[in-house]
This record gives structure tokens, sequence and C-alpha cells, in this order.
């Protein structure tokens, strides 16, 4: 029978079946962070468990890790106190960490492909739900809560009832300056934030296939923010160049064999797939959201939604982000004052996101007011970004240029809106004080995030 | 694990739909190491003012939602961030269950492996209960897991879907890490031919 790529890792991840129970799934890679996981410790070391494969877990430090590079303090004694936990842990279990300073630190999904730990077929875990990322690679990848992390710490596995499978096709080819951020924006937009839950995506179609795997990475990123657990691209030669001589990517004869299973994941064709969203490539611009949940968004150049065009509930929920957002319903958001503009998170931090948003700095100066931070994703792509000169078009710009880690994505080190700023970024929330409390979020592309430079939301598009 | 039986409680209204995690607890108050205590932090940017009192609009702040146990809550309750740190708060505040049309996927998990229960419900019986909770604050509501059932206050019992295994851990407390690590023959043999 046809089987998708979603069944394929599936189904060669199963330890034990049984009616009426959830299966037992086998996890191949484990990312952990300082957030998220020291209650799963204390629960090990209540029970007097060990970590069954410290050999294939990994952890960073990332979420309140500070990014100021002259004095690199922690912010507060309780995210010193959450670190040191985190050190400790590994330590104490035998796990590889990737702490504050190491030349290998960076945010856990931008470390786990850059390292080669993600490869294809795999089964990815991770207590952030932004593990989705991972499925770039055709791997089946997925947030899991702290009790999950706890699961697989102690037996390598994971309870999980099978998901449904949802076919995202996006066909035809990007207009210019229109990105894949741009592609993810326009599903969740369409399909709402709940309308994955429940469902595995797997993005197909020639405008996919055409993406590099950094975009792809971008895509498969925010499958969360439209419901969904997990986002999958079939792996092909783009995937297996990436992984191909990274540090922990298999090498030789092993690299022969794996390319060989690897290359047999990919849907076959007629498989079927239980739904099934259509979205054309060249009908997209470039997206930006305007509301407190990321379905709140739409095409640079459009006017935002009218309260009457919601009923019940949604009108409600309309009216209520309008209100938090400061915005006038019915309006364009074009030419709507900006404060900060940040380049950053797991979703664009990467080395093609820093030089797409170079492109727009270079030769231009932030305007007068404007707060911009450029974090770039891990130190390996910091140094790649500075041999490139590309912290000298930002410093030059006016920008500040800052150590890697998740930063204003989420708030917690220090960087953060003052209430009521409004921000322009290139992360993946933008929900009530997300970016700090009172901030308010436009999501973007980096090409996007960078045109608001000019103290303004602008259509990259425009500028000269 | 807390094992959940029935609950017989009053409903707070919770009228927002796609409450997200980040609004349950936000992220600042993720530093912890612990799971107990966040029941202070609980919706914390709705429930407090700027100089630190109680917003008194809110929900959780009116009298008559003392005491309650249940979250009549708008749909897609829970999504965004995996942070478990959503039911430890929930429960730490008093919640033993969320009624919804619908949840995001890894809050409903995270929930059923505290002792918190999702109960879905379809949008009718949703807009009654709006309804019964509007004209009567205080009005009883009785959850039944082992029949899973919802009994409404004019006696109406509405039956909700429950996965029969998270059903089965919660009646009776079973942790679910437990049951993993009794496939311990099976991981090893999944083990040794995928090594
Ligand atoms: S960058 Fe943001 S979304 Fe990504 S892992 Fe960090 S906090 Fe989460």
């Amino acid at each position: 029978m046809a089987k998708t790529l979603f069944q394929k890792v599936w189904e060669t991840h199963i330890v034990a079946e049984e009616a009426e129970r959830p299966s037992v799934l086998y996890i191949d890679l484990h990312l952990i962070h300082e957030v998220t996981s020291p209650q799963a410790f204390s629960g090990l070391r209540a029970r007097g468990l060990k970590v069954r494969r410290p050999d294939r877990t990994i952890a960073t430090m990332d979420h309140s890790t500070p990014t100021l590079p002259k004095h690199l303090q922690v912010i507060d004694d309780e995210a010193k106190a959450q670190l040191s936990q985190l050190e400790k842990n590994c330590a104490e279990f035998g796990i590889q960490l990737y702490a504050l300073g190491d030349s290998r630190n960076g945010i856990v999904h931008v470390v786990g492909p850059e390292r080669g730990f993600t490869q294809p077929g795999m089964t990815i875990v991770c207590g952030d739900s932004h593990t989705s990322t991972h499925g770039a690679f055709g791997s089946l990848a997925f947030g899991i809560g702290t009790s999950e992390v706890e699961h697989v710490l102690a037996s390598q596995c994971l309870l999980q009832t099978k998901p449904k499978t949802m076919e995202v096709r996006v066909e035809g080819t990007l207009g210019p300056s229109v990105t894949a951020k741009d592609i993810i924006l326009a599903l969740i937009a369409k399909i709402g934030t709940a309308g994955g839950t429940g469902y595995v995506l797997e993005y197909t179609g020639s405008a996919i296939r055409a993406l590099e795997m950094e975009a792809r990475m971008t895509v498969c990123n925010m499958s969360i923010e439209g419901g969904a657990r997990a986002g999958m691209i079939a792996p092909d030669d783009a995937t297996y160049q990436f992984v191909n001589g990274r540090e922990y990517a298999p090498k030789g004869a092993d690299w022969d064999k794996a390319l060989e299973r690897w290359k047999k994941l990919p849907s076959d064709a007629g498989a079927a797939y239980d739904t099934r969203v259509d979205i054309d490539a060249a009908a997209l611009e470039p997206m930006i959201t305007y509301g407190t949940h990321p379905g709140m968004g739409v095409g640079i150049t459009k006017a935002l939604p009218s309260a009457s065009d919601f009923v019940g509930a949604e009108r409600a929920a309309f009216e209520k982000a309008m209100t938090y957002m400061g915005l006038e319903a019915g309006k364009p958001l074009l030419g709507h004052k900006v404060d900060v503009v940040f380049v950053g998170s797991c979703t664009n931090s990467r080395i093609s996101d820093l030089r797409a948003a170079a492109s727009i700095f270079k030769g231009r100066k932030v305007a007068n007011g404007v707060r911009t931070l450029v974090v770039p994703g891990s130190h390996d792509i910091k140094k790649q970004a500075e041999a490139e000169g590309l912290d000298r078009v930002f410093t030059d710009a006016g920008a500040e240029w800052r150590e890697p880690g998740c930063s204003m994505c989420i708030a917690m080190n220090g960087d953060q809106l003052s209430p009521g700023q409004y921000a322009v970024s290139t992360s993946n929330r933008n929900f009530e004080g997300r970016q700090g409390k009172g901030g308010r979020t436009f999501l973007a592309s980096p090409l996007t995030a960078a045109a608001a430079v000019t103290g303004k939301v602008t259509d990259v598009r425009t500028l000269g | 694990m807390a094992s959940f039986t029935t609950l017989i409680s009053h409903a707070v209204l919770l009228s927002a739909e796609n409450v997200d995690t980040d609004q349950i607890i936000p992220a600042r108050f993720l530093k912890t190491l612990d799971k107990n205590g966040l029941g202070k932090q609980l919706f914390f940017d709705w429930r407090y003012l700027p100089d630190g009192k109680d917003n008194p609009d809110f929900a959780l702040n009116k009298p008559e939602a003392q005491g309650a146990q249940i979250i009549l809550a708008g749909d897609n309750f829970g999504c965004g961030s995996s942070r478990e740190h959503a039911p430890w708060a929930l429960m730490g505040w008093g919640i033993r269950a969320v009624i919804s049309t619908s949840f995001a996927d890894i809050f409903k998990g995270n929930s059923l492996k505290n002792g918190l229960l999702p109960i879905q419900v379809d949008a009718a019986t949703h807009a009654k209960l709006v309804a019964t909770v509007i004209a009567n604050p205080k009005a009883t509501l009785s959850v039944d897991l082992a029949l899973a059932e919802l009994t409404l206050t004019d006696g109406a019992k509405v039956k909700f879907p429950i996965d029969r295994f998270a059903q089965h851990c919660l009646l009776n407390g079973i942790d679910q890490l437990g049951y993993i690590l009794g496939f311990e023959d099976k991981i090893k043999s999944y083990e040794a031919s995928h090594a």
C-alpha cells in the first residue's frame, strides 16, 4: 500500500502497540533546554532512575541566556539558578551540554540541524513546541511537555496516539521578496490557529521543493502556530547536501547506508492523506500579522479586516485584539509606526535570514527612535555572519548585533518590548505580552522586518 | 499522579477564544525549578493591574469565581507553547477541569498527565453552559469521568470524548512512566534491532 512520509517514520518507530492504548514510540533524538527540563530531572531523581540514552540526548541553554556581548550577565538569580541546574543535571546524568559561552551554543532548534544531529527519518522531541522545525529534514519532530521529557529521559519512549495527516500543497513560484515565512503565515491565516489540531502536516509541491533547507525549517517551525504538532518535508538532494559532512552526520559507509534508507522516505505516489490544503505560491505577497495570534495575518498591501467580517466569538476576539494592538480595523498596516525591529528566533535567525536582512540594511540607517536587534541563532551563525561582514552592515546601519539566544522572541532574558511599543519581528508568536508585557508584535519575514528600519511598516518591494 | 473520578463545582466563564499558554502563565515566570506554587502567576497579565492590584474586571477576580474548580473557556484553549507550567498554574489556583469547544493538542496531553481534565463539548452545549453561568455564576456542574459525562444544572447529561487510556490512568491515578517502563523487554529488543 502506498504510504506517506509520516506513516513510514511512524511505523518504523513503534516499540509496542496494544488495543485501546496509545502506541509506545521510540525516540531517536531528545533535545533539552533549561526551561522545561528541571522538573523532569527532579522526577528521575525521586524515582532513582537514570537517563536511558544520554548518547541520544543533547542539551543547550537558550531561552534565558543574555545576548549582550560585553557583559554576559544573566538577568536574575532565578534564571541563573535554572541555568546552573541544567549544568548540574547534565553532569550528573552524562548528557552533552552546549552551555552559555560554548562555541557550539545556540537556540535548540538551530543547534540540532547545525551539528548534524537532525537527520531524515528520525523521531525527534524537545520540551518546546517549535520542535516541529526539524520536520524540514523528513523527520517526525514535535514538542512535548515536561512530564513527557521525563518519560523520554527515563525510557527513550513516548506514548502517542497516531495523528491524522494533512497535505499542504504549495505549487507555483514565489514572487520577488516573498519568502518561506510568507508561505507559512499565509497558511496559518487560511486554516487558523486550530486548523491543524490533531494533524501532522506534510508540505509538498513545487514551491516547497524550490526552498533551501533553512527556508524549509522556517516553514516547518511554525506548523505549531497552525495547531499541528509536527510539519514534515520529504528529504531530497538539498536535504542530503545540508546534512553531509556535519559533525554528527553519518560518515563513510554509514553515510551510504543512511542515504539508501533516506531515499525511501518520501511519500509514495498515490499515498492518501486525511485532508489537503492548497496554496498558490504565485498569489502570495509579503505577509504581516496585525493581531494577537499568528492566524491574524494579511498581505502587506491589504487593508485589515473589519469587525463586520466576523461573527460571534470571533468578532469579540478580533475586537479585543484590535484594542490591545491599538489599531484601526479596515485600514492597511502600511505606514504604521514601528518602535522596534527584531531579527532573530528559531524561525528566522539562520545565515540566510541574516543575509536577507542585511541586503536591506546595506546603505541604510535605522530611523531615529527605532531600536533594532539582530540576534543570530547560534555561535556558528554569528561567526559566519561576521566572516561575511554582515555584522558591520548591521552596526553601520545602527542596529545592535547580539550574542545568540532566544532573546526578544520570548523576552525571558531582559531583551523585551516596553508596554505599548510596536515591533516588527521575525519570530513566531504575537500573543499579548509575548515579547514583553504590553508589547505589540507584527510578525513578518526578515525582509519585511528589515524594511521597517524606516520606522514604518513598509512593503519591502517598494524600497529602492 | 492525582486521580480524578468526579467533580462538582461551579464554573468561571473565561469567554476569550484562543487563550494561549503565554496568557495562562507568562514566560517570565518559567524560571522556576518547581511545579508547585504557580497558582499566583496564573493569568498574571490579565489578573493584575499595572500597580499590582487585582483587576476587578477579570473573571477569576470576581467574588463568585472564588472556589470554582472549573473554567468555561472559548475555543482552542491552551494554544501556543508546550509549557506544562500552564496546567500546573491552573491546578495551583484550584482548577480541576476546563470546558471548551476545542483544546490545543500539547496542552490537552499535558493536562491529562497532571489530573486536569479537558472537557470538550459541542457549540450548542457550550452556548447553553455560557448562558447558564451568566444567569447564575454559582450554578453547579458535575463531572463523572468514569461515565465521561457532564451533568448540567438542569439535569441534562452530556457525554464528552476522552481518550480511553487517559481516562483509565486518571481514574486510577496511574502514572504513565511506570506504564512505559513496563515495556522494558520490547524497548530492549527494539534497540537491539535498530542498533
Ligand atoms: S526562539 Fe522563541 S520560539 Fe524558538 S525556541 Fe526560543 S523562545 Fe521558543
